[in-house]
């Protein structure tokens, strides 16, 4: 069966884009992953963003660039949109639609003076029900936090591991926001923003942007990249149901099981894991709906750096994360994604490398964990 | 856009807000299937019938979940409360002591909000 591969990914270097454009940074992005995939700009006849692209849909950025495509997708689901983009790719691809997809992801929320993510104010039936409150982003996660240790037990110190295995990655990660190594005390004992999350408990806010090329099996063979084959995807939105609510599962409980359906793999055979890490709660709560552990067994699943590469079951987000290392646009899918294509051509730092890596899940999240969001899995390996 | 002009044209909802002016919390349920409901629709979104019913709540309800920010002047807490009547809804708990947790009881109150609209918060029981 011909798969889908992704045969370019590039993560752009800056954190912090002073005097550059947003629209530059999804460009610098799109030539960096064509140059890694040993591709041009003329081989593209697909494009792929969401709405952290300047514009409406793909348009200005199509100008931009100069682009003329026969496909295109502005699927946007928040910071998971990335990976619903590759899955995307990959049927339009198998459809004869197009052959070389790009798919690109910017911004500039740190130069521009954004302290933390606020929810959008939109004409939405939503709106006037819950913008009156303002709940920021930190309060929202810190709710799921909450209910999830209250039906289950979990504790700080047990989310805490989660950053304390970021951040052994991150280390290593020259390009890292923040590169010390933290301990479970620093993560409980930083100061609790919304309880009962910590400020160690939350992400960077970082400027910068990726991109990945997706191609037909037969143009990824033409090209000298190690394959790596898009083998499963999911995709699902969940959100408050009319009222009956339940903070502890996310549209992974969905989005994964297809992806693994899909892909004839269980959790069991996945070697590296990239999952969304907006918060440590984020991860937590994929894990459990991934089905790497049973749900309510998180914090003893990341307890004691099994998250952590070389030493654990699951080596996840091995360049840091969004946690320390990079979250442009304050949606993280891309990178999700970037990281396990390097480990999956044995490209990761040395230092986490996973031996062996021939396969490969990437997990985004997008919108509020606690209201209305989008998750998207992907199932990738290494032919 | 501010969130009143937001809410004046969501129409669905415009006797929740009529009600809330006067302190009165009103909670959405369907004649056909019977099912209550939150945020308010005019088309159930459970049976999807057109006969859905505003009527007043009892204003009591449970937290479902909070979380806690200890601002220099005031503890703000966001929360999830269950209604009585049974949907969960987001809202704040105002004037909450240190202990307010997850389970406890909390009876309606209003507040202005600044653009306009007047709000369902809670208070502890
Ligand atoms: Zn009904």
């Amino acid at each position: 069966m011909s798969r889908a591969c992704i045969v370019g990914a590039f993560e752009h270097p800056t954190r912090k884009a002073e005097g550059i454009s947003v629209a530059q940074l999804h460009m610098q992005s799109a030539r960096g992953a064509l140059a890694d995939a040993g591709l041009t700009f003329d081989d593209v006849d697909g494009y792929f963003c969401a709405g952290d692209a300047p514009g409406l849909g793909p348009m200005s950025m199509l100008e931009y660039m100069n682009l003329n495509v026969s496909h295109f997708d502005s699927t946007d689901s928040g910071g998971s949109a990335y990976l619903v983009h590759v899955a995307h790719a990959a049927q339009a691809i198998a459809t004869g639609k197009c052959n070389v997809a790009l798919i690109t992801l910017a911004g500039r929320p740190r130069a521009a003076g954004m302290k933390s993510a606020k929810m959008p104010l939109a004409p939405t039936p939503d709106t006037p029900f819950e913008a009156p409150h303002a709940a920021s982003i930190v309060e929202m996660y810190g709710m799921v936090a909450a209910r999830h240790m209250h039906e289950f037990g979990t504790t700080s110190e047990q989310l805490a591991w989660i950053k304390v295995a970021a951040s052994h990655h991150a280390q290593h990660n020259e390009n890292a926001m923040l590169r010390n190594v933290v301990t479970v005390e620093d993560v409980v004992n930083s100061p609790i923003v919304s309880a009962p999350l910590h400020r160690l408990d939350c992400c960077v806010v970082s400027d910068g942007g990726g991109a990945l090329v997706v191609t037909s099996e037969a143009v990824a063979k033409s090209l000298s990249r190690p394959l790596v084959a898009v083998r499963g995807s999911g995709e699902a939105i969940r959100h408050p149901s009319a009222g009956r609510i339940d903070l502890t599962t996310s549209a992974a409980a969905v989005s994964g099981p297809r992806a693994f359906s899909e892909a004839g793999v269980t959790p069991a055979d996945i070697k590296y894991a990239s999952i969304y890490d907006s918060f440590t709660i984020t991860v937590l709560v994929a894990l459990e709906d991934l089905g790497f552990c049973e749900k309510g067994k998180g914090g003893a699943f990341v307890a004691d750096g099994n998250l952590i590469s070389g030493i654990g079951r699951l080596p996840f987000n091995t360049d840091g994360g969004g946690l320390c290392n990079n979250h442009p646009s304050n949606r993280g899918g891309m990178t999700k994604v970037i990281e396990a294509v390097r480990q999956l051509r044995g490209e990761a730092h040395p230092a986490v490398q996973v031996a062996d890596c021939d396969l490969a899940l990437a997990h985004g999240t997008g919108g509020s964990l606690a209201t209305r969001h989008g998750s998207a899995t992907l199932i990738l390996e290494r032919q | 856009m501010n969130i009143a002009d937001i809410a004046e044209v969501q129409f669905d909802a415009a006797s929740f807000w009529e009600a809330a002016k006067t302190h009165r919390l009103l909670v959405a349920r369907c004649n056909a299937c019977g099912e209550a409901h939150y945020y308010p629709r005019q088309i159930c979104p459970f049976c999807r019938a057109d006969d859905v019913e505003l009527a007043p709540a009892s204003g009591r309800g449970t937290i479902y979940s909070l979380s806690v920010t200890e601002r220099p002047d005031h503890r703000r807490v966001v929360a999830y409360v269950t209604l009585e009547e049974g949907p969960t809804m987001m809202t704040r708990i105002i004037d909450a002591p240190q202990d307010i947790a997850i389970g406890d009881a909390v009876t309606v109150d209003f507040e202005a909000s600044p653009d306009g609209l007047t709000v369902p918060v809670f208070r502890r029981t």
